[in-house]
């Protein structure tokens, strides 16, 4: 399917969220918008840039027309220059104001490494504390359709090396719009990662502003024979991996930990504590990765609790290709999920 | 400009051929087999036909997302391409680069980036090789007005006046990054237009007359093969499809009325026709044969890509490093 006719055509899984049910029913990139909406509207010092935020595509969705309501001085395009423009929107941080700066693609976030890590994220630590870097950067991993090796990088695992830098990957349209609001209003730099693949799906999001607290996981599903733990998108093929195993008598208990840094590490030892195995699925390379720092606070907090070797389901270690045939082979989904439990659970 | 009739009528072959070819992807992308996000380069063809014309096979270029033009225009293999539009194992990238990586090493092709800017440095150091190695060869960069908003594009240019490498910097400004237009990211003209002409040499021409673009083409590589340093041309052109995929983009709203049809008065392929037709360098028989040898060509090229094998999955682990 083209990158632009991916619609919210299905319903998020129902995690029943507690006490949230209250909500409309949103797409995915309405809810990230209403976050927007509302920041720029609760607090002056709030401002969106980035490439084509004020096209008729508008990011996806997210930020169509906000340039209308909140006027081209807050909300407004950039040249293709990612490295200045990601000091610019830090140095604007630090001048006062809460930049949101829009990246299509994790990819392009590359030319943004030297601002944002060598400057924006040292920056509180470097000087005592002195100077507050209020920064939101967001980028949304491509998928599919040939997206190929430079479209459809995960790079959660290099931002995630990064100290001084708040990682979030939500899952939801209810995270999405709450987390992007907690980072809005979140003294340091925050980097969201978006999933292309978020963007098929509807969920229930309460219209008043709310925030979801950077550092809290969420229990998707319990369980008691093996604990999933799924990074964005691979949260919800995570959650249909564990309907499919309790039809196979397996009940996976599932946590989305909704952001990276901080990470709950005590909602997946808690789960540990109870299941004893572990399986980590992430949408990115394996080597280095998310999944192998998940899997390392298993092995160096969670030790005692396992049952059985932790595994993890992943990319193989590869650009992505371009051929449809060959992104089967690349991309693990719910199916690898299933197969990997089961191997973990054999007798 | 003294063009011989026999090579301003291959330029038009060329130019025809390019278009014919983005029609031709136009005409078959709903069905769903070109799983691949494809640029079309449709009003532009005269950018990289003259550019290319001005090069020898033994010189590099440096192409980008839309890139289908710069490939065929440096002699890039047909078949290869359209197979790999069809991500098979006969494609110049075997199925793993799609539309905006392609690749033709015999003739100085050496692939393109998709990171919009991301060949402009590349190219420039293609540039340094020749010089470091001896080579007369020079290094042709195409890049967009996008890309000419990137810092790589100082650098490099810095870099390659300094050492006066054999350089030309193609900017196809095409007014356009997906829907932004020029105006909204430059705050003028090109800051390399001000540059002493002995450090850079730049050209502002009208990127739609394959003509012009030759011929600046030609000072640029006369310059870079003496040793005398880079050259900067700004081909200023017009996009006439979508940004990406088929089909037009006018319903969006975000160009300006009656400015596709102004540009549509400029069409590089159909005012180069007229002007052969006008000078009688060519007739309307040997237009329609044209026409019908290039239709040959690519029912070939589309009868072997569809033909050709999907890679399979034990592929995909391959070409991760040299070998
Ligand atoms: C570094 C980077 N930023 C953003 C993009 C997204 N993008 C892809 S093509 C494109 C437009 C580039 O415009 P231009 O350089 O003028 O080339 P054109 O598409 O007009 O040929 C953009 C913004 C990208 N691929 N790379
Ligand atoms: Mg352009």
């Amino acid at each position: 399917m083209p990158w632009t006719k991916i619609k919210a055509e299905v319903n998020e899984p129902d995690y029943g969220h507690a006490g949230e049910g209250e909500g409309r029913r949103l797409d995915y990139a309405a809810a990230i918008h209403e976050a927007l909406d509302q920041a720029l509207s609760l607090d002056p010092r709030v401002f969106v840039m980035g490439q084509g935020v004020d096209d008729p595509a508008g990011m996806f969705g997210s930020t169509r027309d906000l340039h209308l309501k909140h006027g081209r001085e807050r909300v407004f395009d950039t040249p293709l220059a990612e490295t200045a423009l990601t000091g610019v929107a830090a140095g604007a941080a630090m001048g006062g104001l809460r930049p949101v700066y829009f990246h299509n693609r994790p990819d392009f976030l590359f030319l943004a490494m030297d601002q944002l890590v060598n400057h924006a994220a040292k920056w509180s630590y470097m000087f005592a504390g002195a100077v507050k870097v209020p920064l939101v950067l967001w980028a949304c991993i491509g998928r599919g359709w040939g997206s190929a090796a430079q479209h459809s990088q995960a790079l959660q695992g290099l931002f995630f090396h990064v100290p001084g830098l708040k990682l979030v990957m939500p899952s939801t349209a209810f995270d999405a719009k709450g987390l992007l609001m907690a980072a809005i209003a979140e003294d340091n730099p925050v980097l969201i990662i978006e999933h292309r693949m978020n963007f098929r799906q509807k969920g229930l999001v309460p219209e008043r502003a709310y925030t979801v607290p950077l550092g809290k996981g969420a229990l998707r599903r319990a369980g008691t024979d093996v604990t999933i733990v799924g990074v964005s998108q691979m949260a919800t093929e995570a959650y249909l991996a564990a309907e499919e195993l309790a039809g196979l008598g397996i009940q996976a208990e599932v946590l989305d930990p909704r952001s990276l840094r901080p990470l709950d590490e005590d909602l997946i030892l808690s789960s540990l504590a109870k299941t004893g195995r572990l399986v980590v699925a992430d949408s990115a390379w394996k080597t280095g990765g998310v999944s192998a720092e998940i899997a390392a606070l298993a092995a160096e907090k969670g030790l005692d609790l396992l049952k059985a070797p932790v595994r993890r389901v992943c990319c193989p270690d590869l650009p992505t290709p371009a051929g449809y045939t060959l992104e089967q082979a690349y991309y693990p989904g719910a199916a690898q999920i299933v197969a990997t439990v089961r191997e973990l659970l054999r007798p | 400009m003294s063009i011989s009739s026999a090579r301003l009528v291959d330029l038009y072959r060329q130019m025809l051929r390019i278009r014919r070819l983005q029609e031709r992807i136009e005409s078959e992308y709903h069905l769903d087999e070109m799983k691949t996000p494809v640029h079309l380069c449709i009003g532009q063809e005269a950018v990289a036909v003259g550019v290319c014309a001005a090069l020898r096979s033994d010189d590099y270029i440096m192409s980008n997302h839309r890139g289908h033009g710069h490939y065929l225009a440096k002699g890039g293999d047909l078949p290869s391409l359209v197979a790999e539009l069809f991500c098979r194992s006969t494609g110049c990238s075997q199925g793993r680069g799609g539309s905006m990586h392609l690749v033709d090493t015999r003739v100085g092709h050496l692939g393109s980036s998709s990171i919009v800017g991301g060949g402009i440095p590349l190219g420039t150091g293609l540039g340094l090789a020749c010089r470091m190695q001896g080579l007369d060869r020079v290094s042709a960069i195409f890049f967009g007005d996008g890309a000419a908003d990137e810092g790589v594009l100082y650098e490099s240019l810095n870099l390659a006046m300094l050492k006066k490498l054999p350089v030309i910097y193609v900017l196809e400004n095409n007014q356009y990054s997906v829907c932004s237009p020029v105006g909204a990211r430059h705050s003028g003209g090109s800051v390399f237009h001000g540059v002493e002409p002995d450090r850079l040499l730049s050209a502002k021409v009208d990127g739609n007359q394959v003509e012009e673009v030759l011929a600046a083409a030609e000072r640029a590589v006369a310059r870079a093969r003496a040793g005398e340093g880079p050259s900067f041309i700004e081909c200023l052109t017009y996009r006439m499809r979508g940004h990406a995929g088929a089909g037009s983009d006018a319903h969006l709203g975000y160009r300006p009325e009656g400015e596709i049809a102004c540009w549509e008065q400029r069409d590089p392929v159909t005012g180069l026709a007229e002007r052969l037709l006008t000078a009688g360098h060519l007739d309307h028989a040997a237009l329609a044969a044209m026409d019908q040898a290039i239709a040959e060509e690519l029912d070939q090229a589309f009868i072997f890509a569809k033909a050709s094998p999907l890679p399979g999955a034990e592929e995909l682990g391959l070409h991760l490093f040299s070998e």
